[in-house]
């Protein structure tokens, strides 16, 4: 042992411990699982238009009952009230209506086609259209999305042709991807939807830096991005949060809060201390908590934080209260960890059942439209699939040329993913000699 | 593009400049050239960075193209991409590449995949800059070579210059490419080169005396590495300070060594390699990174590959140890004359 001072240990200077019980350790449990009756009486949904409507230029500090509050414009008969209600036109309503129901068609049938084999995995967006909806009619066709993997009903409102999110979840020869994608991560820069990751949150810094980039360049654009809940806990929530903060990017931040991450409800990202909204507050940005399956509110939230970010009033977080109605994907099973009445009991509604009510007691809708709308919806939906079939199914064939697997990497191929390239079409040989096409 | 070789001390003006003036003038000029070329980072705006690589940007370009950022790596790189999505050039700095980590998920899951997974829709014409490698006295937080991480990611490029005329025709290349490039830069020698002794700490720059730099505009294509001297005896391969390191070593053992500074990891310049093999039939690789999966490995596969008939010996890889960077011990861990001499020795035993 090397020889010096002799050591004498610390000084103690704190309280004695005594006699304390032991410490425990907290684990978040939901409030009800499989067989469980549900009772949502814990949750406070406040009555519809109550809630001031602060100025766009507000300071930030004056959003911040909202955050714990939940913007509500849809009252319990429909029927839009408050200082909230964005006064949408007829029109308008109608158009977010069919985009609502053309997203739900489209979701069952190509889950569906997942279940027939044709693809590989699926996602359905099934109780949570009006967040996607909405925030596609309130920004302007060019501000930039930079979605997670429910905001299908996004290009769908933007017209995007159905066809071609076909091709891409059946990675044909038509897939604009080229068949390297996972279903459902569409990109496509013409309609303002950024290429979408599996690794959770990364696109929240990231639309940050877009924004960022617009207001370097003076333009006019903004940029909007979506995490759920759950990715809210990575440290990619809290890079963008700083970096939007910081530099009052003109970026709208948004959490979609429906309960489940797979199989961890909302307590594992934080839900039991505080709602999600409430964490702009400790960034000094403005923040909204909206009823998700209000898509008046939602429109009106998403109008408010878009007209904010606009006029280089900030950024602004919104979470989205709404709730999963299906599983996580085709690959999950939500009857193993939930109650099956916790869709059916949900104390905010239905989306689409919400606004055709309201639309109805407008006297601009009837039952009779909506059936009429549903049909031409799944008519749709099934032409865009018979199209897109003709293109081939996942599986079926090796729909791109070898050689696409090696494109892209770089701009140019380097030799040695050249040389990898004659690798795999010297084995197509020997490994599937039956493939002609 | 004005081709290296017609740039030279006699046909264009110079200017002596270290490493980092070089870099300074590589950004100055892109930044003049291309109002899409931004910089950011920590301590990269008023201050002009902890190396002062961006001394004096901010004042010229203001601070929206020029700028510092909050401690976050993750938000640094993550920001960028989106910028790049726009349609920016981005030249993010990570002040210590020891501290890239929190940002890795970004620069390796989304920016090296964005072209590939949007089949070209998006790319990421990103720059990340950071000093790396050990002989400053930084400890096991601000010594590391972790370019072999990167080098094993698709779609990043991976450049280390080891001259302040290399790293200014580098740097141009790297923020003109439209694909992400790491562009990591040896401290050691940023203020000049050395010879390979800790009490020797430099000398001129070699090539390029007191490293003389044309002024204004060119470019060094990467993918091509150079011969930093021709030799019969060995190839050596390396990069980064190593190249100055081999140097004075194998000059000092009196060994025609031929020297090869491959500039950039990915892509590779193997034909310059395998030619000099060829040539030679000896091989040595140098590298400061720790041993196990290092860049070297890689290398010495190679080589052996396709060069294994014209090989006299084995290939030998001399690298630093797989321990983190050892603060007061750092010269011991320092591939230098000892484990290199060593290595030439058996590669010349018979």
């Amino acid at each position: 042992m090397a020889s010096g001072p002799t050591r004498t240990g610390p000084t103690r200077t704190g309280k004695s411990r005594g006699n304390l019980p032991p410490l425990d350790l907290y684990v978040p449990e939901p409030k009800f699982r499989p067989g469980d009756p549900v009772d949502y009486s814990h949750l406070e949904i406040p009555a519809a238009g109550k809630l001031a409507r602060p100025d766009e230029g507000c300071a930030a500090s004056e959003t911040w009952p909202l955050t714990l509050d939940l913007i509500r414009v849809l009252d319990e008969n429909d029927a839009a009230v408050g200082a909230w209600n964005p006064n949408l036109d007829p029109e308008t309503l109608r158009r977010m209506l069919a985009s609502m129901a053309l997203t739900r068609a489209f979701d069952d049938r190509m889950y569906r086609g997942q279940r027939q084999g044709k693809t590989s995995f699926y996602m359905k967006s099934t109780g949570e259209e009006a967040v996607s909806i909405a925030c596609a009619h309130a920004l302007a066709f060019d501000d930039m999305v930079f979605p997670s993997y429910r905001q299908q009903g996004i290009l769908i409102a933007r017209g995007y042709p159905l066809v071609e999110m076909v091709n891409q979840i059946y990675s044909n020869r038509a897939d604009p991807l080229k068949g390297r994608q996972l279903p459902i991560m569409y990109s496509a820069k013409d309609y303002g939807f950024f290429s979408i990751s599996g690794n959770l949150a990364t696109q929240f810094p990231q639309a940050v830096g877009w924004a960022m980039a617009s207001a370097i360049k003076g333009d006019t654009r903004i940029a909007t991005s979506f995490v759920g809940e759950g990715s809210s806990a990575e440290g990619d929530f809290h890079a963008a949060m700083t970096f939007a903060a910081v530099y009052n990017a003109p970026v709208v931040l948004n959490v979609v809060n429906n309960q489940w991450a797979i199989s961890s409800f909302s307590g594992f990202a934080g839900a039991e201390r505080t709602t999600f909204a409430a964490r702009a507050a400790g960034y000094g940005i403005a923040g909204l908590r909206v009823d998700g399956n209000d898509i008046l509110a939602v429109y009106a939230a998403m109008e408010w934080a878009a007209n904010r970010a606009r006029s280089n009033q900030g950024p602004t977080l919104i979470e989205h209260f709404t709730y999963r109605a299906e599983g996580h994907s085709t690959s999950d099973d939500p009857t193993a960890y939930r109650s099956a009445h916790e869709r059916e009991e949900w104390p905010l509604g239905d989306p689409i059942m919400r606004l055709k009510k309201h639309l109805i007691g407008l006297g601009e809708w009837s039952e009779e439209r909506h059936a009429e709308m549903d049909r031409d919806a799944a008519e749709q939906v099934k032409a865009a699939t018979k199209e897109a079939e003709k293109n081939g199914i996942l599986g079926h064939g090796l729909h791109h040329p070898f050689h696409t697997m090696f494109e892209d990497v770089f701009e140019e191929l380097p030799w040695h993913l050249e040389e990898q390239a004659d690798q795999a079409i010297r084995e197509r040989q020997s490994k599937f000699p039956d493939w002609k096409d | 593009m004005i081709e290296e070789d017609s740039v030279s001390l006699h046909d264009a003006p110079t200017r002596q400049m270290n490493m980092i003036e070089a870099i300074n003038d590589a950004l100055d000029i892109m930044m003049a050239r291309d109002p899409d070329v931004v910089t950011f980072g920590e301590d990269v705006g008023y201050f002009g960075g902890v190396f002062r690589a961006t001394a004096n940007l901010q004042k010229k370009y203001g601070r929206n193209r020029v700028f510092d950022t909050p401690i976050n790596e993750c938000g640094i790189i993550g920001a960028a991409v989106g910028m790049a999505a726009y349609g920016l050039r981005p030249v993010p700095e990570i002040q210590f590449a020891d501290y890239i980590y929190p940002g890795m998920d970004q620069l390796v899951s989304e920016a090296a995949r964005l072209r590939y997974r949007s089949a070209a829709e998006f790319i990421a014409p990103i720059t990340v800059r950071s000093p790396f490698g050990g002989g400053i006295f930084g400890g096991q937080t601000h010594s590391q070579s972790p370019e072999a991480l990167f080098t094993h990611v698709s779609g990043l490029k991976t450049v280390i210059p080891a001259s302040p005329y290399d790293a200014k025709g580098l740097l141009i290349a790297a923020i003109e490419d439209n694909d992400p490039v790491i562009f990591f830069e040896p401290k050691r020698i940023y203020n000049g080169p050395f010879d390979g002794y800790y009490d020797r700490p430099s000398k001129t720059w070699k090539g390029h005396p007191l490293g003389m730099v044309p002024e204004g505009y060119y470019s060094i294509p990467l993918g091509k590495a150079r011969i930093v001297q021709e030799g019969s005896a060995l190839t050596v391969v390396t990069y980064g300070t190593m190249v100055h390191v081999a140097e004075a070593v194998l000059a000092e053992k009196g060994v025609d060594a031929e020297i090869i500074d491959l500039r950039t990891l990915v892509p590779l310049d193997l034909e310059a390699v395998e030619k000099s093999v060829e040539k030679t039939g000896r091989c040595l690789v140098i590298h400061e990174a720790t041993r196990t999966s290092g860049f070297g490995a890689e290398l010495v596969t190679l080589v052996q590959e396709r060069c294994f008939y014209h090989l006299e010996a084995p290939v030998e890889r001399v690298t630093g140890f797989d321990t983190p960077y050892p603060h007061s011990l750092e010269w011991a861990y320092f591939p230098g004359p000892v484990r290199i001499g060593e290595a030439v020795d058996r590669l010349l035993k018979d």
